[in-house]
């Protein structure tokens, strides 16, 4: 029985989770709708006044993503959850962490990114100027993966509840904070044209840490909600 | 006596927060000791329905 | 010695009985340190030339804020031993932490507030101490909400263990984003919400209370402890002797 390598465990299930993604491609559309529908709510409730939307724009977009992130994160262990495939995973003979990374790489790809797509229409709804549009793209870049590595670890503590997405909020949003605040931050710095390197090495580093400690925190709550 | 009370006219914040305080200290408190006597009780209440059934 | 004693401490039976018997001792003495800090701080320090009186509220918005930071700490580190060593004791003062946590932060948010009302007219300032301490009390809510959904509670504190070990390592870094964000958006009128100028006497008072609340806060764990211990072991033999030692 030819033992799988850990790089080609890795991509089988990264493969695994994008085709499975794919083929509810309609599905894949709720994050970006939301995303979109959130900031145009904002104006509707601020007024329609250009530079009053402009001030607000960046914490709004920001706001919208986090809670677009928070909604798509369920989906990323209900299913295995739900037929059982979850605990085969946890049972494989490679280190859970990079199989958890794996699916999370695989959520992002399916969830986080795709609202790059969104950015330029919600920049031109919210009268954003060029430049920003370009920092909020690059915000989106390095804060979305953020936003799933540390949902991830979220969403494995509740994985085995009912109706854990309430509680995954709580636990979750309190946690996202650093990255709302140098994200919009970034954005804003960049409307008033002056350089954001400063947020956006911070984004890069919330990254990082994430990167490093999120995967393993979450094979540990994996291990914990499955026993 | 009576300035002492007043607090320089911030009576109202001194004393709402030292009033608070004693609340949340006193409800921590008298919690584990109230859940404790329960607990007794029901543990003895569930031994004498399980002695009643041998 | 020491070793035997933690050894044993880690039976249920023998922590229930050792921490009864601290509980009434530390209870007097951290109600004694408290009588005195209340003392030197109503009584003894002097009228502070800015703020009048309504400064005194330090003594309980600074003790409790502190606490707040230190009882999650402790929970972390309860969280940890548990997790690596398999020590059911520190799961149980982790999760008995958990409450007496949040409603430190709970009180040290609303002195602050209380504290903020006179000084600035508006009773919430989205200052940086104030608001690291909000998102505190949501890491704290977390910790609770977590530990109330999971039925088993084996299962559920380990789960808290983990999202504490999380929560304590986000600490710091929330603080400085929120310290970064409170810099960028300073406005103007509002001052710098500083700690007056410790002089001598209002210092010692301070720290008799940080002193009293630290003592409290271990009587109240211990107590929690034991009945978290209860629940846990109430169809074991000890228990049940405990419980009617003569119908046996």
């Amino acid at each position: 029985m030819s033992t799988l390598s850990l790089s080609s465990a890795f991509v089988l299930l990264l493969r695994r989770d994008l085709v499975l993604a794919y083929r509810r491609r309609a599905e894949l559309m709720n994050p970006l709708l939301f995303f979109v529908l959130v900031t145009s709510l904002f104006p509707l409730g601020i007024g329609n006044d250009p530079k009053l939307i402009q001030a607000v724009g960046s914490g709004v977009i920001w706001v919208a993503a986090l809670l677009a992130a928070l909604l798509s994160l369920d989906s990323m262990f209900r299913s295995d959850f739900d037929d059982g495939s979850l605990e085969q995973f946890m049972l494989s003979a490679h280190p859970v962490s990079i199989l958890v990374l794996a699916k999370v790489l695989a959520h992002w790809l399916v969830t986080g990114l795709p609202l790059l797509l969104v950015a330029p229409l919600l920049g031109v709804l919210l009268a954003l100027p060029g430049d920003a549009i370009g920092v909020l793209m690059l915000t989106l870049i390095l804060g979305t993966p953020v936003l799933s590595l540390i949902g991830a670890v979220g969403v494995a503590l509740t994985v085995g509840l009912r109706r854990g997405g309430v509680i995954l909020s709580l636990l979750v949003l309190p946690l996202y904070v650093p990255v709302l605040i140098f994200g919009a931050d970034a954005m804003e710095t960049a409307a008033a044209g002056i350089p954001a390197t400063a947020q956006l090495s911070f984004l890069g580093a919330l990254l990082a840490l994430s990167l490093a400690l999120a995967p393993m925190a979450t094979a540990a709550s994996l291990r914990v909600s499955l026993s | 006596m009576k300035e002492f009370f007043a607090m320089g006219g911030y009576a109202f914040y001194v004393w709402t927060s030292y009033g608070l305080a004693l609340v949340v200290l006193t409800i921590n408190l008298l919690a584990p000791i109230r859940q404790r006597r329960r607990l007794l009780t029901d543990i003895a209440r569930r031994m004498r329905r399980a002695r009643r059934e041998r | 010695m020491i070793v035997r004693f933690f050894h044993r401490m880690a039976s249920p039976m023998h922590f229930y009985r050792i921490a009864g018997l601290f509980v009434p001792w530390l209870g007097v003495l951290s109600a004694a340190l408290l009588l005195a800090g209340l003392y030197g701080g109503l009584v003894l320090a002097p009228t502070d030339y800015q703020q009048g009186e309504s400064y005194r509220i330090i003594f309980i918005h600074v003790p409790a804020a502190w606490m707040s930071l230190f009882i999650y700490v402790v929970m972390a580190a309860g969280g940890l031993i548990s997790l690596v060593w398999r020590i059911k004791l520190a799961e149980v003062i982790a999760i008995s932490s958990a409450p007496i946590g949040a409603s430190f932060t709970f009180l040290a948010l609303v002195t602050g507030s209380l504290w903020g009302k006179p000084m600035w007219g508006t009773w919430w300032v989205w200052d940086a101490r104030l608001t690291s301490e909000l998102i505190l009390l949501f890491l704290y809510l977390g910790v609770i909400a977590l530990y109330g959904a999971i039925e088993d509670k084996r299962v559920a504190a380990r789960a808290v263990a983990i999202l504490a070990l999380v929560g304590v390592v986000n600490i710091p870094i929330i603080h400085y984003s929120v310290e970064w964000w409170n810099t960028l958006h300073q406005p103007a009128t509002i001052t710098k919400f500083d700690k007056p100028s410790i002089h001598l006497s209002m210092l010692v008072p301070l720290l008799l209370m940080a002193l009293a609340f630290k003592l409290y806060y271990a009587t109240v764990v211990l107590m929690r402890a034991r009945c978290e211990v209860l629940e846990r072991e109430r169809n074991s033999r000890w228990v049940q002797s405990l419980v009617e030692p003569a119908a046996r």
